[in-house]
């Protein structure tokens, strides 16, 4: 998150931020941080809206952790969607495709 | 789609985390997109290679076949930290013939000449 608002900061584009295995909690509606801390969901959304960043969830990923939109919610029959509106639950052919169109990727390991 | 050539560096023991898995579904789905893959077994990645893994006490689905199934996918460009399996005591585990073992200059190099490097 540091990283991406110091790249933009310098007048770089991010194209995408692609969330894969543990990342996807990253997108998680029904996390609550603490009062007294920040809300890193709410930051990336922020993120992804100002500086026009796609904000993508690993499908695989996502659905392994409770993780879906309200179409995935619907068609796994789930009770409810619980991935926040700014993200979007794709397949790993967007990682690579960002990586085919951007000049510089950056990973982040667990 | 551009191509480019891109190298999966992975750090991550098999069996772990989720990490390990996900990683090699990377390298899979950027040589279904015909893009230029090698994958790169690095400090504990390198027990990915042990022979005869059974995982099935685990309950988990067995990663040596996975990688065994690269061929299939045209990802033949397979490298392994030789210092790291050394560390392990895997020098004499017989390594299947499209793995190359690399010392850290050879890792350098191959860091220097993929477009892209994206480590787990």
């Amino acid at each position: 998150m540091r990283f991406a608002q110091a790249v933009l900061a310098r007048g770089h584009q991010i194209h995408r931020v692609f969330f894969l295995d543990e990342g996807v909690l990253a997108g998680s509606s029904t996390i609550v941080s603490p009062q007294d801390g920040t809300d890193p969901v709410q930051q990336w959304a922020e993120l992804g809206a100002k500086h026009t960043v796609e904000l993508i969830l690993c499908v695989s990923s996502a659905l392994q952790r409770g993780l879906l939109d309200s179409a995935e919610a619907e068609r796994y029959e789930k009770a409810a969607a619980t991935t926040h509106p700014a993200f979007e639950i794709s397949g790993l052919g967007q990682l690579i495709e960002a990586c085919a169109s951007s000049d510089r990727l950056i990973t982040f390991g667990g | 789609m551009a191509k480019k050539s891109l190298l999966v560096i992975v750090r991550h023991s098999p069996y772990g985390s989720s990490l390990a898995r996900s990683s090699l579904e990377v390298a899979l789905t950027a040589a279904t997109y015909e893009q230029t893959v090698g994958v790169l077994f690095m400090g504990d990645g390198v027990l990915h290679l042990l022979s005869d893994q059974d995982s099935s006490h685990i309950g988990a689905r067995n990663i040596a076949r996975l990688i065994a199934s690269f061929p299939l996918y045209d990802l033949e460009t397979l490298y392994v930290d030789g210092a790291a399996r050394s560390r392990h005591g895997l020098e004499s585990m017989p390594l299947p013939d499209n793995i190359r073992s690399v010392d850290s200059n050879a890792m350098q190099q191959l860091f220097c000449d993929y477009d892209h490097l994206l480590g787990f």
